[in-house]
């Protein structure tokens, strides 16, 4: 799908770089030439926001890391100075701790989107594979951040987290010592986490770029579901409307963001994590971050430790494998009728997973969290693959550009405008 | 041209004129009769397996428990004056121990309770040196929190994180945990002084 550029640079100088390094060129074809599918929605702005939300959080970052110490004895103290003392640190640490909520939020819609529209399915298993790699990277870096201001909170979980490879038979002991630098959590643990806090996000970076050049090779999905068939009729150029249409979805996105970074910025944080951490007692009601909570619930959900770390990685492991799950040759839920359904109980089921992690443990807890688990895991393992063999769906459009004539009764503009 | 290279290259270091390709470098004739390109190919792969492994391992095993750590592995603790009834938590190596001094009752419900109803059985007397002082790590053996104590139907502990709940013997009860609360290794100097590690 790339190649569509016929780049020359204007000026002499530009011709001169171009025939040494075309790196021009590669923009051109990328962000500028690059065809879109004209019929994809709002839903497909995300990819730009997440790549925003990234560069906003290395940023960020960067900069608290100027002013942050990482020990035990410090840490704590460092964050406090970095609200009160350092020069708009208030604003700079919320922007880093939204920021990564925000970054979540984006990424599930992001998520949700390619599954509703099959955007997982040939020629795309690659690009999601890629995606997962991505959503996980994500995770770790996020758990690792949020044991940095060595809060109570932080340590609890630094401490669960860590203690999941406790589980491993045999050699999960030493795995644990090893990961803490010790016999629990403490100062090395710390600064181990520091460094990888640092490292992962340029990992994430190294990951978004194949995530790209994985998804300029097969083009873009749309909520049709059919594939580019013609580049004139289906097609418009990334510049400018794809660039406009992305950039006006940030500033609405970016408008919740301030709203959560100057108005609730403490609203997704925990209050048990301003008390310094003390690794002789636990906060009385131990919860992870909200994007981590539907995880946190199915390790609850199950009595047995090992089976409980085996489904909360299995339940993340899974998604990477949807592209085989799912038998259905039909990508968007548009046109299968059944599957739309599955679609909107999944979702529950995340939701509900979620809403059950922040809550503490009871009974009636327990069991609710063990019926959206096995519907959690009943999606991927039952529901794809066998929706594929008995569902019914709908008529498909010939071509993208059909289905866009069909719905707007005439020929449309921007293709011509080319 | 590579293959043109690595033909001339044959009929130099190889007079038997054989073009192989890398991958067959280890075929039944080249194995019969190695020659000297052989040998440098496996040796030289040997040597970078071996030297991978060697920077591996320092970078792998930096992270482990250091020496400074290791060195902090005993303490000696005053429990005079914790009274009948109370738990005291000291720190040993980063993390927390109980000291429990039980009440008559709660020897005789550690006693008293069948192995038929525990998860990971142990008798009471298995688990302490002298029946009214209880010692245990203070780590829940689930996920790694620190249990409160007085807590739960047998006023044990509670895991305040996924509600494990340990008896007064810190014996496992109910919940995802799967073991009893580890008993460390102690010995009584005086009446008054015990000694953790």
């Amino acid at each position: 799908m790339s190649g569509n550029s016929n780049y020359v640079p204007k000026s002499a100088f530009g011709r001169w770089f171009e025939s040494r390094l075309p790196i021009m060129g590669l923009a051109h074809s990328s962000f500028v030439a690059y065809p879109v599918p004209r019929n994809i929605n709002y839903l497909w702005a995300f990819g730009a926001i997440l790549a925003f939300m990234l560069a906003a959080q290395i940023v960020t970052g960067v900069v608290l890391a100027m002013h942050y110490v990482p020990s035990a004895t410090l840490a704590f103290a460092s964050i406090e100075r970095i609200m009160r003392d350092v020069n708009y640190g208030w604003l700079i640490r919320y922007l880093h701790t939204n920021g990564a909520s925000m970054f979540f939020l984006a990424v599930y819609i992001h998520i949700f989107r390619g599954l509703y529209y099959g955007s997982y399915k040939a020629p795309r298993e690659v690009l999601w594979v890629l995606g997962v790699i991505i959503y996980l990277l994500m995770m770790a870096t996020a758990f690792m951040g949020y044991v940095l201001p060595w809060g109570s909170m932080s340590f609890a979980g630094a401490t669960v987290i860590t203690s999941l490879f406790t589980a491993i038979p045999l050699v999960g002991g030493g795995v644990a010592h090893w990961l803490w630098g010790g016999y629990a959590v403490g100062d090395p643990t710390l600064n181990r986490f520091f460094s990888l806090h640092y490292l992962l996000p340029f990992m994430i970076v190294g990951v978004v770029l194949l995530h790209i050049w994985a998804l300029h090779v097969a083009g873009q999905n749309n909520p049709e579901g059919v594939e580019v068939k013609n580049v004139e009729r289906d097609t418009v150029a990334f510049t400018p409307y794809a660039t406009i249409k992305d950039l006006f979805a940030l500033s609405l996105f970016l408008i919740l963001y301030a709203w959560f970074v100057f108005y609730i910025p403490n609203y997704l944080l925990d209050a048990d994590n301003s008390v310094v951490a003390n690794p002789l007692s636990t906060p009385a009601h131990i919860v992870p971050e909200w994007y981590l909570l539907p995880f946190y619930a199915i390790l609850r959900a199950i009595p047995d430790k090992l089976a409980g770390v085996v489904a909360l990685f299995a339940a993340i492991a899974l998604l990477a494998f949807v592209p085989w799950l799912d038998t259905s040759p039909v990508k968007s839920a548009k046109y299968r009728p059944l599957f739309r359904i599955f679609f909107w109980a999944f979702v529950v089921c995340c939701v509900g997973l979620g809403y059950l992690g922040s809550q503490e443990v009871s009974d009636a807890t327990t069991w609710a969290a063990r019926v959206l688990a096995f519907g959690y895991f009943a999606f991927l393992i039952v529901v794809l693959p066998l929706l594929g063999l008995i569902e019914k769906t709908k008529p498909m459009p010939a071509s993208i550009a059909d289905a866009v004539l069909a719905k707007k009764g005439g020929p449309s503009a921007p293709s011509a405008a080319r | 041209m590579a293959a043109h290279r690595r033909g001339r290259a044959n009929s130099i270091f190889r007079p038997t004129g054989r073009r192989g390709r890398l991958g067959e470098h280890l075929s039944s004739a080249a194995v019969e009769n190695p020659n000297r390109r052989d040998f440098l190919f496996i040796a030289t792969g040997a040597v970078g397996a071996v030297g991978v492994g060697a920077v591996a391992w320092p970078l792998i095993d930096q992270m482990n428990p250091d020496a400074s750590t290791l060195a902090l592995a005993s303490i000696e603790v005053d429990i005079g004056a914790i009274a009948e009834g109370q738990i005291v938590t000291v720190k040993w190596r980063g993390g927390p121990v109980f000291i429990r001094h039980r009440t008559k009752k709660e020897i005789d419900d550690a006693v008293n309770t069948p192995l038929s109803e525990l998860k990971d059985p142990q008798t009471d007397q298995q688990r302490v040196k002298r029946p009214e002082w209880l010692i245990v790590v203070g780590i829940c053996t689930h996920l790694g929190c620190v249990p409160l104590g007085h807590e739960g139907p047998y006023g044990g502990w509670k895991c305040p994180c996924h509600g494990s709940i340990y008896d007064t013997s810190g014996r496992i009860r109910q919940g995802p945990a799967p073991l009893n609360l580890a008993v460390p290794e102690y010995a009584f100097l005086s009446d008054a002084k015990v000694k953790i590690g």
